[in-house]
């Protein structure tokens, strides 16, 4: 499969380029959801048009009333959602929600709802500050006909208006994924604002009660399908990530073309050019490590998870790299909150943290290659 | 089955009867592979054969037309192709710059007769080229090189003074750029010519480098009288054939940053690394590096293939694999400490890891600078302002 986009995959980005540059487009979204305070941080009737574009469908398979695409179709939707800095509940319920109940008698249960843009999913997997996914310490102990979960998360992204939080706890089977319905007893969700006006959450759970059929395939299975999930939100943070670096750096080139200085366009400075010129090779090698790794997990290759690895942490220091250099070229105005390139730092830094860092993700390829 | 599923299938079954054992393992370095040439020096049978094989049925230029030598493929097969030679470790059966700069030239820019000659004895191995672009006054501002052309009727006389010729002392032809119009604009009087460098008035002298190898020769021309049929292209328009090409010296010098078929710089360093905490993540950072590049580089081609890359991308993917290529023999040199200093000893296979460290610093020099690089992504990619 050649690494460019084919037909049908141009004709997807065109439509979701469009839509979220109209739709989704900061001034729309992000900047009024956070002035005016939204404890979602985001909007429904986004969510809603999501789904009537068929987005919400692109990785749920036909038999199940989606799309029945891959990795690269949800990338593109990503891409542009970073481009836009559009907050939606896409990655966390379309993608790696998706994602963990493939193959699972769940499917049934909570797929329409996401087709619909009525459901809202996310993901309690970290319990401290840095993504840990290899020490996950809460429990989850039989009681009953199901299980009875303790112990606290955070970072839970969307986690304040979930509808279904898929949980990861160990049993003494071993790890194991849970989907638990909003309002369940014992668990208490405080919604958190973050840096870049997103809604995480901290979540308490207080022996919350779930049945038998809340597990995500089987008990002690959870490692293969948390892997799924993780590859899944680390490929489509991955391309978030590049759609911020790649909106951040035309922002800032952009800049570099009108402004004037010592009576100069600052663009003719090679000091300025030299940079410019670097960010551009690191977005363009991120971009194709990212769209590599969406490949080959669209092929169930065994080299994905690697790839995966080296696509979020190209992806996130590219992206750092582009939010950095347009603080910095754009001066002044790059500290002040009206100009928009401050609002792509804060979501980088937000992006970066999720599913793992580059550092995280460094030491992991290490692994995988035996040093 | 699919016509290209089929294709693989045939090529690896040919691969795996034709290709010799010996070729299947990476070569010690550039003097242990094959540059074919009228008195050529292979290392071994095996070499020659390899070289034969694969001339014979066109595949040292997959991608070229069958009727100048090559093997006529699609872009697709030309991947399944190099695919295929990588999953055994095939070795490129031919290193030639005839391949790789002048042949695309050539291509794009000869005329039929040319093409049918020049083109065929590229493919075949029989004459290993050189490129004389560099002079003394002439590096990064390439264009305001003066070696002279006169025009004598019924040949062309040429005489100056040419620099960092690669190879220059082994090779059979060398493609020149030369001051065909003195009174015009720099760009503006330039032609493109091919020559034999058994001619009459041509001198080669190797330059020492700090490796102590000399890949590098000055070359002087002395009166040399050039037959009229071996300008390529139109007279004074020789700086599009030489930029042509320019894209194509850095396509291929970006591939040093894949830094051959290693997948990780890590796993070939592992026990170094175990006791250094601090360069095992400087390494894990680079394979990061390393692999996306790697990505990068298989999309690149996808797009040239395609004829969807940016005219400039090869200058993006030369300044990124020659830092990548540099920063990694760094990570060499201070993973294997002491031992990689030996210079001479056969411990040291007389100082490879030191003398190899120190050619890489070439690369972000040689066939533009990194910085020249960075120019032009900026002006014709990123389309700032200036100069």
């Amino acid at each position: 499969m050649p690494l460019y986009l084919n037909d049908d995959q141009i004709m997807l980005r065109d439509t979701a380029r469009g839509f979220m540059a109209e739709e989704g487009a900061i001034g729309k979204q992000l900047r009024h959801w956070r002035d005016t305070g939204c404890g979602d941080g985001f909007g429904h009737d986004l969510w809603k048009q999501f789904a009537e574009l068929g987005f919400n469908g692109i990785l749920i398979g036909e038999e199940d009333g989606g799309l029945g695409l891959g990795h690269v179709e949800a990338g593109i939707v990503l891409e542009e959602i970073g481009r836009n800095l559009t907050p939606s509940p896409f990655l966390t319920s379309a993608v790696a929600f998706v994602e963990a109940l493939k193959g699972t008698a769940l499917g049934a249960r909570f797929y329409p709802g996401v087709l619909a843009g009525d459901t809202v999913a996310a993901l309690a997997i970290d319990e401290g500050p840095k993504h840990r996914p290899e020490g996950i310490a809460m429990r989850a102990e039989r009681s009953g006909n199901g299980f009875s979960l303790s112990g606290r998360k955070q970072f839970v992204v969307q986690g304040a208006s979930a509808d279904v939080i898929l949980v990861a706890a160990r049993t003494d089977e071993g790890l194991t994924l849970f989907a638990v319905e909003k309002g369940a007893n014992g668990l208490e969700v405080e919604g958190v604002r973050l840096a870049d006006s997103s809604i995480g959450a901290r979540m308490d759970f207080n022996q919350v009660e779930v049945d038998a059929d809340a597990v995500v395939g089987e008990v002690g299975g959870g490692g293969a399908v948390l892997s799924r999930v993780l590859n899944a939100g680390r490929t489509g943070a991955a391309a978030e990530l590049v759609g911020v670096g790649a909106a951040s750096m035309d922002m800032t080139v952009d800049y570099l073309r009108q402004r004037k200085q010592f009576g100069k366009l600052i663009g003719e400075f090679q000091a300025l050019q030299f940079r410019a010129a670097h960010l551009y090779s690191e977005l363009e090698i991120a971009r194709a490590a990212v769209m590599k790794a969406q490949q080959l997990l669209d092929e169930g290759s065994d080299e994905a998870e690697a790839m995966v690895a080296v696509a979020k942490a190209k992806a996130g220091r590219a992206s750092q790299l582009a939010v950095q250099e347009g603080v910095q070229m754009h001066g002044g105005i790059g500290m002040t909150d009206e100009y928009d390139i401050g609002l792509y730092m804060k979501r980088d830094r937000v992006l970066n943290e999720l599913f793992g860092d580059p550092a995280y993700h460094a030491d992991a390829l290490a692994r995988m290659k035996g040093y | 089955m699919s016509d290209l599923d089929s294709f693989r299938l045939e090529t690896r079954a040919w691969l795996e009867a034709n290709c010799p054992a010996e070729m299947r393992e990476p070569a010690r370095d550039e003097s242990d592979m094959c540059w074919g040439g009228r008195n050529p020096a292979f290392t071994n049978e095996a070499q020659k054969d390899w070289m034969e094989a694969m001339a014979a049925r066109g595949w040292t230029v997959p991608d070229w037309p069958s009727e100048y030598g090559g093997g006529g493929f699609s872009p697709a097969q030309t991947k399944i192709l190099k695919q295929e030679m990588a999953r055994i470790g095939a070795r490129n059966p031919l290193m030639s710059f005839g391949i790789s700069m002048l042949g695309p030239a050539l291509l794009k820019y000869g005329n039929e007769e040319q093409k049918k000659r020049f083109l065929t004895e590229i493919a075949l191995g029989q004459i290993r080229w050189c490129q004389g672009y560099s002079e003394p006054g002439a590096g990064s501002d390439l264009a305001s090189l003066q070696t002279k052309c006169e025009d004598k009727g019924d040949h062309w006389l040429v005489n100056g003074q040419k620099v960092w010729t690669s190879y220059a002392d082994k090779a059979d032809w060398i493609f020149c750029l030369v001051r065909t119009d003195p009174a015009a604009p720099k760009h503006q009087g330039i032609s493109f010519l091919l020559f034999d460098m058994a001619s009459p008035g041509v001198t080669t002298r190797p330059i020492l480098l700090i490796s102590g190898n000399s890949p590098f020769c000055e070359t002087f021309f002395d009166d040399v009288k050039v037959p009229k049929d071996q300008l390529v292209g139109a007279l004074n328009k020789g700086w599009d054939v030489a930029k042509y090409l320019l894209g194509h010296e850095r396509e291929m010098i970006s591939g040093m940053g894949l830094g051959g078929q290693t997948d990780s710089l890590g796993a070939g360093l592992a026990d170094a690394l175990a006791e250094d905490p601090i360069l095992r993540a400087d390494v894990a950072r680079f394979d990061v590096d390393a692999m996306a590049f790697r990505a990068m580089s298989e999309r690149f081609i996808d797009e040239l293939k395609a004829g969807q890359a940016h005219p400039a991308q090869p200058s993006m993917m030369k300044y990124a694999g020659t830092e990548l290529n540099k920063a990694r023999h760094e990570l060499v040199m201070a993973a294997r400490g002491s031992n990689a200093l030996e210079w001479e000893s056969d411990r040291s296979k007389k100082g490879k890891a030191a003398r190899e460290w120190l050619r890489t610093k070439a690369n972000s020099i040689e066939g533009g600078t990194s910085e020249i690089q960075l120019g032009i992504v900026a002006k014709r990619i990123l389309e700032l302002p200036g100069a």
